[in-house]
C-alpha cells in the first residue's frame, strides 16, 4: 500500500516515510493496520513493547533506541528481533504512531 | 568564594578548566579539576597507530602539564554525585562541595556488553583500535599479518568519532597496498547503521569511496555475539559474517560514576539541554563533550565549539542571567581516506555535511566531502594544534556555530 493509500485508509496524516505525523493521532486500530502491513500479527507481547514505547515517548518527547526498550520493556533483544523482524527500534516506533527514532550521529 | 567542580581533565575538561581559570575572578572562585588518570591521551591519534604511523610517545602527555595552576587538581576516581547536596564523593572516600558543577567524563568502551568479544580471541584475532592498548597490540599483529579477511564491526551507536570507523579501512586499504598484499585481503565494513554514515549526502559520498576501494559494507548488521573459536559474528536477526581478523569498535558508555549517581540513561550518559549544555535535571550542572547524551557527534571538536559558546554562557548565568540557547551542534572532522589524501566535513544538529569550501583563516580554504592533499596535511597539523592551542583554551580562528559560508547548499552551486 502506498502512503497515499494508508492514509485514506487510516484517515492520518503520514509524513513521507509512513510514520504518523502527530503521535496524538494514534489508536490500537491504527498500530493493527500499520503491523499488517509490515506483515506483524499483534500479540500480547507486540502490545506489551508498544504500550512501553508510547509510555517512553511520553515521558521523553522521543521514541526509545533499541537498548532503551530492552533494558526497560522486560523483553530481551533477541525477542524483540523476532517481533519486529528488521530494524526493531523503527518498526515499533511506526506501528505505536511516534515519529521516526532519530538515529544516531 | 564559590566553589566549581570539574569532573575529568580529559579534551572537554582541560579545554573549560583552562579557559576558566583566566575567565572567573581569582578572588572569587575556587576550581577544582578531577580525573581518575594521570595521563591525557590524545585519542584520534589511536586511529594512526595500528598502521604504524604514530607511536605511543605521539599520543601521551602528562595530564598536569595542560592544567593551569591556579586550579586545584585531584588524581581520584569520581565514585558518586550526590545531586541534592552539591557534593562529589571520591572512592578513597574524600568529598568534595561544590556550587557548580561540570560532568566531563566522557565515553569508553565496553567490549564486555558484547558475548565472545572480550574473550578467547581478545588481542589475538580480535583487536579494537578505540584504546591505546588496543591500537598498540593491533599494530604489531598487522605488522606481521599475511592477509585474509578482515572484518570492522561497529556493535552500537553512538560512538566517537563516528568517521574514524571508515577511516580505519581508507588506511587499512592504503597500507596492504604499500606492504604489496593487497590482493590477498577482503576488507569487510559490518554496521548498524543504513549505509556508510549517519548522514544522507556524506553517507552517499563515503558510501561511493569504499566501493572504489573495493571495501565491501554490510549494512543494517546488529551484532548479538561473537563466536571467537569459529571467528564469527552472529546478528540478532541471524546474520552470520565469518572474519580471519576482526577490528572491534566496541559498545561506548558513559562514566560508571553517572550510573552510581542515578544520573545516566541506559548508556550512562547525562539527558543534557541541547541548546545550553545544562544538565536537564539539576540547575547547577552542566554536562561537555562526550558525557552528553545529544544528538551530536562525540567528538574533540564539539567539545571545542562546546567550550566556546558554554564559557561566555556561565559567566552570564552565574550573575543571575538566563543561559542563551547558543549551542547548534556543530561538528567538523577531518576524514583520512588514505594515500597521502583526506576530507573535511562540517555540520550541526540541523545541517548535514554539505559539499564546498570551508573558509578556515590563516590556512586558506579546505575543500568540504572531497578528498584533497590539504585536508590530510589539516588532519596531521591537528595534533600540534590539539596539544599546543586546544587543550591549553587559547582561541583558535574558527567560528563556535556552524556557518554555511562556502557550502554548496543545492545542486553544487556556490552559496553565501
Ligand atoms: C580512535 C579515535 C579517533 C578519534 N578521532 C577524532 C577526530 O579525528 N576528531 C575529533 O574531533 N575527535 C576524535 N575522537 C574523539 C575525541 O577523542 C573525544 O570525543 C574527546 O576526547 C571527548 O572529550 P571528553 O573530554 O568528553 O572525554 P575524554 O577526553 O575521554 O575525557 C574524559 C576524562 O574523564 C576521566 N574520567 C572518567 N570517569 C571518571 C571517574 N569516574 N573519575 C575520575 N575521572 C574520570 C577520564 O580519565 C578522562 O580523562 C576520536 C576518538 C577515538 C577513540
Amino acid at each position: 500500500m502506498s502512503t497515499a493509500e494508508l492514509q485514506a485508509k487510516l484517515n492520518v496524516a503520514l509524513d513521507p516515510e509512513g510514520f504518523l505525523v502527530d503521535p496524538e493521532d494514534w489508536t490500537p486500530e491504527i498500530a493493527e493496520v500499520l503491523a499488517q502491513e509490515e506483515g506483524i500479527q499483534l500479540t500480547e507481547r507486540h502490545w506489551q513493547v508498544i504500550r512501553f514505547v508510547r509510555d517512553y515517548y511520553r515521558e521523553h518527547g522521543e521514541p526509545p533506541t533499541l537498548r532503551a526498550i530492552t533494558k526497560r520493556s522486560g523483553v530481551p533483544t533477541k525477542e524483540l528481533y523476532q517481533l519486529f523482524p528488521k530494524g526493531p527500534a523503527k518498526k515499533v516506533a511506526r506501528i505505536a504512531g511516534l515519529g521516526k527514532p532519530k538515529g544516531c550521529i | 568564594m564559590k566553589r566549581l567542580v570539574i569532573l575529568g581533565a580529559g579534551t572537554a575538561g582541560t579545554m573549560v578548566a583552562n579557559r576558566l581559570a583566566r575567565e572567573l575572578e581569582f578572588e572569587d572562585w575556587r576550581i577544582t579539576v578531577v580525573d581518575s588518570d594521570r595521563v591525557h591521551y590524545y585519542q584520534p591519534g589511536f586511529l594512526l597507530i595500528p598502521f604504524g604511523l604514530y607511536e605511543r610517545r605521539h599520543v601521551v602527555r602528562p595530564k598536569r602539564d595542560y592544567l593551569p595552576r591556579r586550579v586545584e587538581t585531584l588524581f581520584g576516581t569520581v565514585h558518586h554525585i550526590d545531586p541534592e547536596r552539591n557534593k562529589v564523593y571520591l572512592e578513597d572516600g574524600r568529598g568534595l562541595a561544590y556550587d557548580y558543577l561540570i560532568i566531563a567524563t566522557g565515553s569508553h568502551i565496553h567490549p564486555e556488553e558484547t558475548p565472545g568479544l572480550a574473550e578467547d580471541g581478545w588481542n589475538r584475532s580480535i583487536f579494537t583500535f578505540y584504546d591505546l592498548e588496543g591500537s598498540l597490540a593491533l599494530a604489531r599483529k598487522l605488522r606481521a599479518w599475511e592477509g585474509g579477511r578482515l572484518v570492522l564491526n561497529v556493535a552500537e551507536m553512538p560512538i566517537k568519532c563516528p568517521v574514524a570507523p571508515l577511516e580505519f579501512l581508507f588506511l587499512a586499504d592504503w597500507y596492504f597496498h604499500q606492504r604489496g598484499i593487497r590482493d590477498r585481503v577482503e576488507l569487510v565494513y559490518a554496521t548498524p547503521l543504513p549505509g556508510a554514515f549517519t548522514k544522507p549526502k556524506a553517507s552517499e559520498m563515503l558510501g561511493g569511496l569504499l566501493a572504489e576501494k573495493g571495501i565491501q559494507v554490510v549494512p543494517e548488521f546488529n551484532v548479538m555475539e561473537v563466536d571467537p573459536d569459529g571467528r564469527r559474528l552472529i546478528s540478532y536477526d541471524d546474520q552470520v559474517v565469518e572474519y580471519d581478523l576482526l577490528v572491534s569498535v566496541p559498545v561506548h558508555m558513559g562514566s560508571e560514576a553517572i550510573e552510581r549517581s542515578g544520573m545516566g540513561d541506559e548508556l550512562n550518559f547525562v539527558p543534557t539541554e541541547r541548546h545550553t549544555l545544562k544538565a536537564k535535571h539539576h540547575d547547577n550542572i552542566f554536562v561537555l563533550g562526550d558525557a552528553t547524551d545529544l544528538p551530536a557527534s562525540k567528538a574533540g571538536s564539539v567539545a571545542h565549539f562546546q567550550v566556546d559558546v558554554f564559557v561566555p554562557n556561565f559567566k552570564r548565568y552565574v550573575e543571575g542571567l538566563e543561559l542563551l540557547p547558543t549551542f547548534d551542534g556543530h561538528a567538523n572532522c577531518f576524514i583520512e581516506s588514505g594515500f597521502g589524501k583526506g576530507l573535511l566535513i562540517d555540520f550541526n544538529y540541523d545541517v548535514e555535511p554539505l559539499p564546498g569550501m570551508y573558509p578556515l583563516p590563516g590556512l586558506g580554504p579546505m575543500p568540504l566531502l572531497r578528498e584533497s592533499r590539504v585536508n590530510h596535511w589539516g588532519k596531521l597539523l591537528f595534533r600540534w594544534i590539539y596539544w599546543n592551542i586546544l587543550l591549553k583554551g587559547k582561541e583558535l580562528p574558527l567560528p563556535a556555530q556552524m556557518s554555511l559560508a562556502g557550502k554548496w547548499t543545492h545542486g553544487g552551486g556556490h552559496h553565501g
